[in-house]
């Protein structure tokens, strides 16, 4: 228990609060040294909330080792291989050890690794990290906003599990955790170790030491400011990348119960150190150092997420003169802007519209006029059939007149050729009858 | 398993975390018990910050209980207190000192307000002191407001201690006006000054008396929030009961009993500043330094600077915090959130402009080529007409013709025949001649 080590700390200025002020000696105890416990007690009635992210390939034990780590069955059945995409699963759970409370959430890469091509897949692991600051962001810029119960689901670890070839780092963990370094604390883990023996296994880390370090990867390095715990961080941090083996079953070794594997060649004990770093992980990860993992990610990996994204928004701390902007300066000019831009788009909007309008109007316009056209023509067609109709029709009634004529006469000579006749005729028979 | 001290405005504690979890046992060691410890050695390594107010008339000794508080002199003769400045009017000012005692460090500002309440004209002596806290939490939101953030040192009042006289009788218009103006800015402890000026019995009416019209006048001080444990909440109700506390302050000391103590020496007797009995010092102490100091300082960061906040961000953002149902809305958002509302808001109220200027843009068209159709059929029908007409004509006329050339035709024929007939009868007749006079 860390609370009976009460050394006297030294002033470090200026980082540290407190400076511009002068010591001044104590007549006796006043009892603020109780200040610590305070907030200690503050904490745990609040409850403590811790969110790990395991980012592997399917088949690498990521889940058999949460339940390890964390002595308790979590979720589910393992995943097929058969996953169109990357997927995150993320379960809560409500954990409790002694007077501590620990709201615990896993969040598991379901299919990472198993598309034929991966060059997307660190993609929604990166989302899916984001998204976490993003929540966190707009609840702390809210005007009526309640940090202290907010559920902090920002990741403060991620464990990446290295498939245990023996040989290096595949291009896709390079890739990913490249990406991935400057947004969360990256802890590297070689999975299923059970599978290297102990000579390739220190080959193994070394190259993979190396090649972080040449592709200019930055895992989380186990801090080293706090004297009390200084010495075992550094040490450990020689040790990574952990090689771990998971387990929830338990063989009998001499007269315990032991987490294990048996093979018919020996059985891999998990909480012995000469077999596997599993201890050192969890020692590390719980024990000594979750609260700075806690802390650094607030405190590194979600500031430069926030300075990113206000600076994309056109935030600025200062304006060209220099002088140091106040936030509601910033709101407002910023929000000028924006209701000038929202009005300007309206604008474009009608004008277009006005335009159409015109456009369609002379396009009817001429359409109107080629249709009058048409049936000018038409009409004068028209006219033209009725005057040759109206000759005919002159010419059918001279015909007729002259014909009328022509029969009027016949019969008046007819008629008189039969008087004629008549007489000719009265003149035979009168002959006759003499 | 509720945490005790989260609570939303002072005087008011409820608490609000709805999370979807399910339950774990351990079934072994897993190590985060040791949290605690972390927390533990990540704050003693950072170090603490307080910063405490007083405010009283002059002569109340302030200074001496602060001292006392403290276990040291604040002001010495390199540091005069206010209390030997002769002020014309009231100012603010603050001392700050770094103390360390078990590993802990402490920065400490104390704030004084001398002049406060000295001018025989008091009215507005509050408000250098709100400006005071004011611009102490601008300063925060500032700070936090930054793009690029760095380490912010809390210079926030955490607590403000407001003495009052010992006149027995009860409070006064200046200390009534005064809490009623800061209690929702900073947490406000009152004190009943030089308690031993007081018997217990005038002191127990005098308490009375106070707390009757602090609830009257609706003033919300500083309550010392319920813990879990059984024995400790007998406890704290028991202070409860002492409120306001009745404090003497001295570093003298005195001999009594053989017993080395801190006290005011009189001809009666010696006031013991640490005796329970005697004055309520010890309570102050333990419940401001020793248990509460954390709490204040939660209450001032999620209490007080919160309602600073909101109201300094509706005046920019919401039409001046005017209460209306939009604003409501609106504070519930950050004001990021809130543009991308206003611009989501805005686009489809374009949308929605959009279609309908297009749907009256189609109607119209559709009108006019409608009109332009029904006027091209009706011209259409018209020539149909005309050429109907027309074509009725000529088949007349034809039929006309054809009955004309019918009748002719008849005619001629007929006409051939006759004359055909009148060449037999003349040539009949001439035969008929030739062949003698017959007759």
């Amino acid at each position: 228990m860390l609370a009976g080590n009460r050394k006297c700390i030294t002033a470090r200025a200026p980082e540290k609060v407190g400076e511009g002020a002068r010591a001044v000696p104590l007549a006796g105890h006043v009892g603020f040294d109780s200040m610590p416990d305070q907030l200690v007690n503050k904490s745990v009635n609040h409850g403590f909330c811790f969110n790990i992210l395991c980012v592997g390939e399917t088949g690498l034990g990521k889940s058999t080792l949460m339940d390890t780590l964390f002595n308790t069955k979590f979720e589910g059945e393992p995943t097929q291989h058969n996953q169109p995409g990357v997927q995150l699963k993320s379960n809560t759970y409500e954990l409790q050890e002694s007077n501590v409370r620990l709201k615990l959430t896993v969040v598991n890469t379901v299919g990472f690794g198993d598309q034929i091509n991966k060059e997307d897949s660190y993609k929604s692991i990166v989302e899916f990290i984001d998204t976490q600051f993003e929540a966190y962001l707009q609840e702390e810029l809210k005007i009526k906003r309640t940090l202290h119960s907010y559920h902090d689901t920002r990741i403060h670890a991620c464990l990446y599990f290295i498939a245990p070839t023996g040989h290096s780092l595949k291009s896709l963990d390079l890739v990913t955790m490249k990406k991935l370094d400057s947004k969360v604390n990256i802890i590297p883990i070689i999975a299923k170790s059970d599978a290297i023996s102990k000579s390739e296994l220190t080959k193994f880390k070394i190259k993979i030491t190396s090649e972080l370090v040449s592709n200019g990867v930055q895992i989380y390095q186990f801090p080293t400011d706090d004297e009390t715990v200084a010495e075992i961080n550094s040490t450990m941090n020689g040790h990574l990348p952990f090689a771990v083996v998971g387990s929830t079953e338990e063989v009998k070794i001499g007269n315990k119960m032991v987490k294990a594997r048996q093979y018919p060649w020996g059985t891999v004990q998990v909480e012995n150190e000469n077999h596997c770093d599993f201890v050192k992980l969890r020692e590390m990860l719980i024990r000594v150092n979750m609260e700075d993992l806690r802390e650094q990610t607030h405190t590194r990996h979600y500031e430069l997420y926030r300075r990113c994204k206000l600076e994309e928004m056109g935030f600025k701390d200062t304006d060209p003169d220099c002088k140091p902007f106040s936030l509601q300066e910033t709101y407002e000019a910023k929000r000028n802007e924006f209701m000038g831009d929202l009005q300007k788009k309206e604008e474009e909007m009608r004008q277009m519209f006005v335009q159409r309008v015109k456009e369609k109007e002379a396009e009817l316009k001429e359409a109107e006029k080629e249709l009058h056209e048409k049936f000018d023509r038409l009409k004068k067609l028209h006219q033209d059939e009725k005057k040759k109709l109206e000759d005919k029709k002159k010419s059918l009634d001279d015909e007729l007149n002259g014909f009328k004529q022509k029969k009027t006469a016949a019969e008046l000579l007819q008629s008189q050729a039969q008087q004629a006749g008549g007489s000719t005729t009265l003149k035979r028979d009168k002959e006759r009858k003499k | 398993v509720l945490p005790p001290w989260c609570f939303v405005t002072p005087g008011q504690r409820n608490l609000n975390l709805k999370l979807f979890v399910s339950q774990r046992n351990l079934e072994g060691y897993v190590g985060f018990a040791n949290l605690p410890n972390q927390v533990y050695r990540k704050s003693v390594k950072r170090g603490f910050e307080f910063t405490l107010m007083v405010v009283g008339e002059s002569g109340l000794g302030k200074s001496t209980l602060i001292n006392s508080l403290f276990l040291t002199d604040l002001y010495s003769k390199d540091y005069p207190g206010p209390s030997l400045r002769i002020k014309k009017t009231v100012q603010v000012e603050q001392s700050k000192v770094l103390v360390k005692e078990g590993g802990v460090q402490l920065t400490l500002t104390i704030v004084d307000t001398p002049g406060f309440g000295d001018a025989v004209d008091n009215s507005n002596c509050w408000q250098p002191v709100i400006n005071y806290i004011d611009s102490k939490c601008e300063d925060f939101l500032n700070a936090e407001s930054r793009v690029n953030r760095r380490l912010m040192p809390d210079n926030r009042v955490h607590c403000c201690l407001y003495f009052i006289a010992p006149s027995g009788h009860g409070l006064k218009p200046l200390d009534i006006e005064f809490m009623k103006r800061l209690h929702d800015k900073v947490n406000v402890i009152p004190l009943i000054a030089k308690a031993d000026t007081l018997t217990p019995e005038e002191c127990q009416l005098f308490k009375k008396q106070i707390m009757k019209e602090i609830q009257e006048h609706k003033i919300q001080i500083y309550e010392f929030p319920d813990i879990e444990d059984d024995e400790d909440s007998k406890l704290i109700r028991k202070i409860k009961e002492r409120m306001p506390l009745a404090v003497v302050g001295s570093n003298v000391v005195i001999e009594v009993n053989g017993k080395k103590v801190r006290g005011r020496q009189y001809p009666w007797g010696v006031a013991e500043v640490e005796n329970g009995e005697h004055c309520d010092f010890t309570v102050l102490r333990n419940m401001l330094i020793r248990t509460h100091m954390q709490d204040l300082k939660d209450v001032t960061n999620n209490v007080h600077y919160e309602n600073y906040r909101s109201r300094k961000l509706a005046a920019v953002t919401c039409n001046g915090g005017v209460d209306t149902s939009k604003t409501k809305n609106q504070m519930t958002r950050s004001p990021l959130a809130q543009m991308e509302e206003e611009r989501r808001e805005h686009v489809m109220k374009m949308k929605k402009m959009e279609t309908e200027m297009e749907q009256v843009f189609e109607m119209k068209v559709k009108e006019k080529k409608q009109k332009l159709k029904d006027s091209e059929a009706e011209l259409e029908r018209r020539h149909e007409q005309m050429k109907k007409n027309l074509e009725a004509q000529y088949k007349e006329l034809e039929e006309k013709k054809r009955h004309h050339e019918e009748e002719k035709s008849n005619w001629e024929a007929q006409q051939r025949i006759l004359e055909q007939q009148k060449l037999d009868a003349s040539k009949t007749m001439e035969k008929n001649k030739k062949k003698g006079k017959i007759f």
